[in-house]
Order: C-alpha cells, then structure tokens, then sequence
C-alpha cells in the first residue's frame, strides 16, 4: 500500500500520468493535449486536478473524470481530489501544437487559431485545408459533426469526407 | 433578512425557468433523433439538443444548491409536475415538418443567444460562468437555424409557404419568452438578471434582420398566450413530460 503523503509525486509526474489519459471521443488527444486539465496544485493535502468540459452537454465528460481517477490509481497516487470548472470556458485554442498535429494525422482538421468566427448571415467561411491531401477546396456540409465539438466538411479535390475541429 | 430570502427565491424561480428552456427545447429537438431529412440535419438537431440538455443541467444543478432543499438535477427535471415547469410556452409546441422545427428553434435561439449574452455581465458569478460556456454554443445553433430560416424561405415556393405557415402559428407564442415576473425586479435591482425589455429589442432586430433576408413576412401582432412562468401550458407539455420522465417515474432511483 502506498501512501500518498510519503511518495509525493511532483506536479510534471502527475501531468505525464495524464498525458496517458485519453479524450474517449477523439482517442489521439490525451487531456492535457485537450487543454481540458487546466491546473495541477500538489501541497500538503494532498493533489487537486482541475477539468473543465469542452462542451456543457459533452457525455464524454464522465468518462474522462473515471479515466482520470483510474489512471492515477494505476499510478500509486491515492490522495487526489478532482475539481470541475466552467470559467474560463473551454476554448479550442488551448489545444496544444503538439495535439493539433496529432489531430491532422489522426485525419481531423485542426481548429483554425482564435474562437468564434461567426457573422449571423451572410457567408463567412474559413478556408480549411483537407487533412489528407492537403487542398483548400474544400466545402463545409454541415456546423454539426460527429461530435459536439466537430463539424464535417468534403474535400472537393480528393473527394473524402473529413471532420474539422471548429473554434468555440 | 427576508430581503435576502426574497431575492433567493426569485433566483431559483429564475434559473428554473433558464434550466426548463433549454430543457424543454432540447428534448423536443432531440424527437428528431433518427428522423432528422438528411444525416447531416439529424446529427445537427441533435448535436443542439445535446448542448441545451447540457446548459439545462448546469441551471437546475445551481437551481437546486440555491433552492436548498437537497434536490439534484435530476430530481428537478423527472419529478416536477408539468404546472411546476416555467419554460415558456413557445419551445413546448410540437415539432410539426422541419420547418416548423426550424422556426421555433429559431425564434427561441434569437432570444437565447440575447439573454446568455446579456447574463454574461450579471453579477452573480455562478450564472456569469455558465452564461460564458452556453454562448459559445448558442452562437453556433444561431448560425445554424438562420442559415436555414433563409434557405427555406428564400427558397421554392413550397419551403417558403412552410416557412410562412410556421411562424403564422407560432407568432402568438413569441411574447411569453419576454414574460417578466414581480420577482425579476428584484433581481433586476441586484443585477443578477437583465430587463426583457432590453432582450425583446435585440431580439426585434435579429429576427427582422433574418427574416427580411429569407423573404418571410412577420405576422401582426394578435392574441398573445402567455404564462409559462406561472406554470400555465398548452397541453404538449405534458405528454413531453410524460416521455421525459417515464423511467424516473415508474422506476423511481433507476441508474444504468
């Protein structure tokens, strides 16, 4: 049995446990990668994780809480506690470098840089480069993808169809 | 003391009636599920409704801690009776064809994108911080229902005479978003919540701007039904209630 207060692990192990946990949805991105874990705090209570959702309705949620709670276990680190904030809301742009790319090679276009790129009417479309062959023609079929946090687009140039991880 | 009580409950009442919203709305959005005219819209209308289901809980949630009685989420949303539901009457109507979805969502959106926007600055900061996370996606379900508000009505002349027919019926239903209760001023004094006033003119200009670019003509103002926030429904909402809440009720605890 290992007691957590006489092996404390340092905030960088407990990041590269998370590191190991991954987004159930988009299974490349681990949640650190997801900018969803936002803050590692270690003192002498113990250690505080705190998440925040990407989206209010994301089912994914839970899972990734359970996940979270498994993987640190595996790891021996027992006394932890992990808190659920709403503010500052998620935002695609803390998504790291490291896991966009992951996201273009997993074959989902990775958010453009800086959030909500919506006019009410009128056309206003971002140009979105085909994670496959890498064209811009490419021609957005609907705001709402697979998931919450997807929207799915078709590459007019080599024909498949590719989700694209829009902005919030 | 009882100033403080008075303002407490008034802002329970208030997030019910931000949580059945979107709750409502979200359930009948999601009675597309698998009948949605193409794959895309069926995932979209879902998509939402998963989004609003997701604000509801976060209202009834926080409703529940503020009402202090130790009632969960859940414990508000199944096992409320209908007269007990503050939604609005608007987003209760029945789904009808897609463009009378399309027109309730849209006249409901407009409304919800205002207010969330506006909610961003109250001074409670609970509300604040789910207003915050709830914009983001209302912005995209506004997108969403407009871009379609336009293509339908702006289209042949049977998606526009749907479109037409839709809001025809809908329009008597409009002024109850707006219903504003005694209770809200003190909120309003608090600046915890925002003056519908305020809201109905954003709300004005959104949708004449929308439906001035899809060709639809707004109704004269009639007969105007109101009293969602006094409980008082068409009767849809209780056979939605019925559905929505079948399990909690004939298996009360029932967890999988």
């Amino acid at each position: 049995m290992v007691n957590g207060s006489d092996l404390m692990e340092t905030k960088e192990q407990i990041l590269s446990y998370l590191e190991e946990v991954y987004d159930p949805e988009v299974p490349v991105l681990s949640v650190v990668d997801l900018g969803i874990v936002r803050k590692v705090e270690i003192d002498s209570e113990g250690t505080l994780i705190t998440i925040t959702p990407t989206y209010t309705g994301c089912p994914a949620m839970n899972v990734i809480e359970d996940d979270i709670r498994a993987k640190l276990k595996e790891k021996g680190v027992s006394n932890f506690n992990i808190k659920t904030i709403l503010s500052p809301a998620w935002t695609t742009d803390w998504i790291s470098e490291a896991g966009k790319q992951k996201l273009k090679d997993y074959g989902i276009a990775p958010p453009e840089k800086s959030s909500p790129d919506l006019s009410l009417i009128g056309n206003h479309k971002k140009t979105i480069k085909c994670p496959r062959c890498g064209s811009t023609d490419t021609e957005m079929k609907s705001f709402f993808g697979s998931t919450a946090c997807k929207a799915l687009y078709v590459c007019n140039n080599c024909k498949e169809p590719f989700d694209y991880f829009k902005c919030i | 003391m009882s100033d403080k009580n008075a303002v407490n409950d008034a802002l329970f009442n208030y997030l019910l009636w931000l949580g059945d919203n979107s709750l409502v709305s979200g359930h009948r959005l999601s009675e597309w599920c698998g009948h949605g005219p193409v794959l895309e819209e069926d995932i979209a209308l879902t998509n939402i409704a998963l989004d609003l289901i997701g604000q509801s809980r976060l209202y009834l949630t926080y409703a529940g801690e503020v009402e202090g009685k130790g009632r969960s989420e859940d414990d508000i949303a199944y096992l409320r009776d209908v007269m007990f539901f503050k939604n609005s009457i608007l987003v209760e109507q029945l789904n009808g064809d897609f463009g009378m979805t399309i027109m309730r969502q849209f006249l409901f959106t407009v409304f919800n994108y205002h207010l969330q926007t506006a909610l961003l600055t109250s001074t409670d900061e609970r509300i604040r911080s789910i207003a915050e996370k709830a914009i983001k996606e209302t912005t995209y379900h506004l997108r969403h229902c407009s871009d379609w508000v336009i293509r339908l009505g702006d289209g042949t002349e049977e998606s526009h005479k749907r479109l037409q027919d839709a809001i025809n019926i809908l329009w008597m239903f409009t002024d109850d978003l707006f219903e504003t209760t005694e209770a809200d001023k003190l909120l309003i004094t608090e600046k915890i919540a925002p003056e519908l006033k305020g809201i109905k003119d954003k709300w004005t200009t959104t949708i004449k701007e929308v439906l001035g670019e899809a060709t639809i003509t707004i109704p004269e103002d009639s007969y105007m039904m109101k009293g969602g926030r006094r409980g008082i429904h068409t009767e849809h909402l209780g056979f939605l209630l019925a559905e929505l809440q079948f399990m909690q009720r004939a298996y009360p605890g029932a967890k999988w």
